[in-house]
């Protein structure tokens, strides 16, 4: 075996991989709760791929069988239903458990130096994320499938000049329409896995590279011991191997419960009006899109003509926080221009499109995060009241976005006001969050972070 | 922290409040997969009465005698009137455009019906049948107004009159002339219907629930194990 092992090593470096990234890869040994997620997250995308190859065996990326084949593999597949259940609820935990990986960043301050690249490449793998789940989502070829894929690539449409063409590129047609079902099938089978896979890689060979952050925030590489190991590290194999293990198996607890006995999840995962084909002379009653997207789509609707004015103070915000925090005179002179431009444009282009702007910015704001946030420390543990403050109005309002893109808009889902009022307040207060961060994280009270982390 | 996260859910207890949430009055039936009797007695008036018109093209003759505990005999005896193998898709033998033609519309396949609506639903809508010569069958329906279905089981419930709605604005039906069935009888074979049309939106439903279980089971003790062995390891770490 060993003589084996020997041979290959001359010829791959297997060992030496092994011990780089699991046997002495040492992180630091105060990882909490939220620390499960990382692992989860490459769990729910290897169990996508492997529901998804079965998957792709019995599926038939035609319009006029794609319904049917679904059908066929929930009913006449042995095990079929069991491997669609996985995949459509695997969907909805891929996000669950990926928007609770990158909250527990903003917690710790994960994205900030020297893991930018981290932090980056990993708001890429939740763009290419969202791909994948928007095309996945039309294939069953279901009635909402083809009409959340019209609605949102005639978004395309609001780009000023190109916008028509545009949409029309990505269908292929001027509906959506087969050939959209084809194109849409070769992206979410190979193109996007292909992409997630090596972003992945990538992701995790540029956290190996810098190390792990922790619940303090602090490097434990600052404090070496003789042989220059991290005093406050441990192999990530057997110690954190085993720990996640056990995340592993309570998040299947939590997962083939909802795949088991909830696979539709009240209406949340698998919507009633996907279990008719789709029919594009028959419009659903509410066109929604699922769970996972209904916080942008929720900014999307938000930004009517009404919000501009606030559109536009939030340029000239962004424009005072950039002459703050900018000492150079070309940085002044840039942001200003940048800002009289996006000024003029609110004045020139319709709402419609500075919604789809307004969406894109909320994804684009993410990968600002490292150089927007400039405060001492890292954790929330050690941040003051205006951090935590601006963490939580955040987070409640992502959260209620989300539930209010899952209501009317003209309707009273909450309280005194519209549901578009209130959409409207916490874009606003997204928005706000990382605008208003070059100043408060700065303003912000900080304790001093301890030499070495905490472990009870 | 725990601040943090107690915000979280209480964010997350509206979203889930509100799907519970009910437009329409709907009567509410129980529904039973383990019951096999009742899902026998459902496939027989679902094959004598739906499927002249509606199919279910997604189902298959045999899984049903499969599922139901069916002989094969007595799925050719009494089942199979538009098939010839007990392997065939339960199709529907009227033409489409035809169907269109008579009632303005193709009945739609019920092979997903319980999916895309509730049971109770279905169920409030078999009963809410009612007499009207303003439309062209001679029927209309409570629960969905000017339906081009007519009332197809009218010899087993007789015909009803709308008499009025009370006072929760649900609608009171009177019967002008009683059917095969009385009363309770109709009701209980609505429920059975009910139910055969639950397992027909989902056959892995009478699995699904036992292999859960099983899985359940053997997760819920494994993760034990992985505890202690989690606990074993990290034990020299201090």
């Amino acid at each position: 075996m060993s003589k084996l092992l020997a041979w290959v090593d001359e010829r791959l470096p297997l060992t030496k991989v092994w011990n780089e990234h699991l046997a002495e890869y040492y992180a630091p040994k105060n990882f909490n709760f939220w620390y499960y997620f990382g692992s989860l997250a490459l769990l729910v995308l290897v169990l996508q791929i492997v529901t998804g190859i079965f998957l792709t065996m019995h599926y038939k990326p035609d319009a006029d069988k794609a319904f049917a084949s679904v059908a066929y593999i929930m009913r006449d597949v042995p095990w079929g239903w069991l491997m669609r259940y996985l995949h459509s609820v695997g969907a909805s935990m891929f996000f669950v458990v990926v928007y609770l990986h990158m909250f527990r960043g903003l917690l710790y301050g994960s994205h900030r130096g020297p893991r930018e690249l981290v932090w980056l490449l990993g708001c890429v793998i939740f763009v290419a994320l969202m791909a994948e789940a928007f095309m996945g989502y039309l294939l069953p070829w279901g009635n909402m499938s083809y009409w959340g894929a019209q609605v949102i690539i005639s978004l395309f449409g609001a780009i000023p000049y190109v916008g028509d063409s545009l949409a029309e590129w990505i269908r292929g047609s001027f509906v959506v329409t087969d050939a959209t079902l084809n194109r849409f099938f070769a992206f979410h089978v190979i193109a996007v896995p292909l992409i997630l896979a090596g972003l992945v890689f990538l992701h995790l060979v540029a956290l190996h590279k810098v190390g792990s952050n922790n619940p303090d925030g602090i490097e434990i590489k600052k404090n070496k011991d003789a042989n220059g190991i991290p005093k406050d590290g441990i192999p990530f194999h057997p110690y954190y191997s085993v720990k996640d293990l056990v995340g592993v198996v309570g998040f299947l607890i939590i997962y083939l419960s909802i795949v088991f006995f909830a696979p539709e999840f009240f209406g949340f995962f698998l919507e009633k009006d996907n279990f008719t084909p789709a029919n594009p002379l028959q419009t659903p009653v509410d066109i929604v899109p699922l769970w996972y997207f209904t916080p942008f789509y929720s900014i999307l609707r938000a930004t009517t003509e009404d919000l501009m004015l606030f559109v536009r103070g939030l340029i000239v915000i962004a424009v005072i926080v950039a002459f703050i925090r900018t000492k150079g005179l070309t940085g002044r002179v840039v942001s200003a221009v940048v800002g009289v431009a996006f000024l003029v444009g609110t004045f020139v282009f319709v709402p419609k499109f500075w919604g789809v702007i307004l969406m894109g910015s909320s994804l684009v704001a993410l990968f600002l995060l490292p150089w927007l946030d400039q405060s001492p420390v890292k954790s929330i543990r050690y941040r003051g009241w205006m951090y935590k403050t601006a963490l939580t109005i955040f987070a409640v309002s992502f959260v209620t976005l989300g539930y209010l893109g899952m209501h009317k808009p003209n309707d009273f889902s909450l309280f005194l006001f519209k549901n578009v009022i209130w959409a409207q307040a916490c874009t606003m207060a997204y928005a706000l969050f990382f605008i208003l961060m070059p100043l408060y994280s700065v303003w912000d009270k900080t304790k001093s972070e301890p030499e070495r982390v905490n472990f009870k | 922290m725990k601040k943090l996260i107690l915000i979280l859910i209480l964010a997350v207890v509206p979203v889930l409040c509100q799907a519970a949430e009910e437009s329409e009055p709907l009567d509410s039936v129980y529904v039973n997969l383990d019951d096999k009797a009742s899902l026998q007695r459902g496939a027989r008036l679902f094959v004598n009465y739906c499927l002249s018109c509606h199919s279910a093209a997604f189902m298959r003759y045999r899984r049903m005698g499969n599922d139901l505990g069916i002989s094969e005999e007595n799925l050719r005896k009494y089942m199979m009137f538009a098939a010839d193998k007990p392997g065939d898709l339960m199709k529907v033998a009227m033409p489409e455009a035809e169907a269109k033609k008579w009632f303005g519309t193709a009945p739609p396949d019920l092979s997903l019906i319980a999916r895309q609506r509730k049971p109770d639903w279905i169920y409030t809508y078999l009963l809410s049948f009612y007499r009207d010569p303003s439309t062209k069958t001679g029927w209309n329906n409570t629960l969905f107004h000017n339906v081009a279905m007519p009332n197809v089981l009218y010899t087993l419930q007789g015909v009803q009159r709308l008499a009025g709605h009370d006072a929760d604005g649900r609608p009171q039906f009177e019967l002008e002339k009683p059917g095969k069935l009385k009363p309770e009888e109709y009701d209980k074979a609505i429920q059975d219907l009910t139910n055969f049309l639950v397992y027909l939106g989902e056959p892995a439903k009478l699995e699904r629930y036992k292999v859960g279980g099983i899985v359940l089971l053997f997760l819920v003790g494994f993760f034990t194990l992985v505890s202690f062995l989690k606990k074993e390891f990290w034990k020299d770490i201090h």
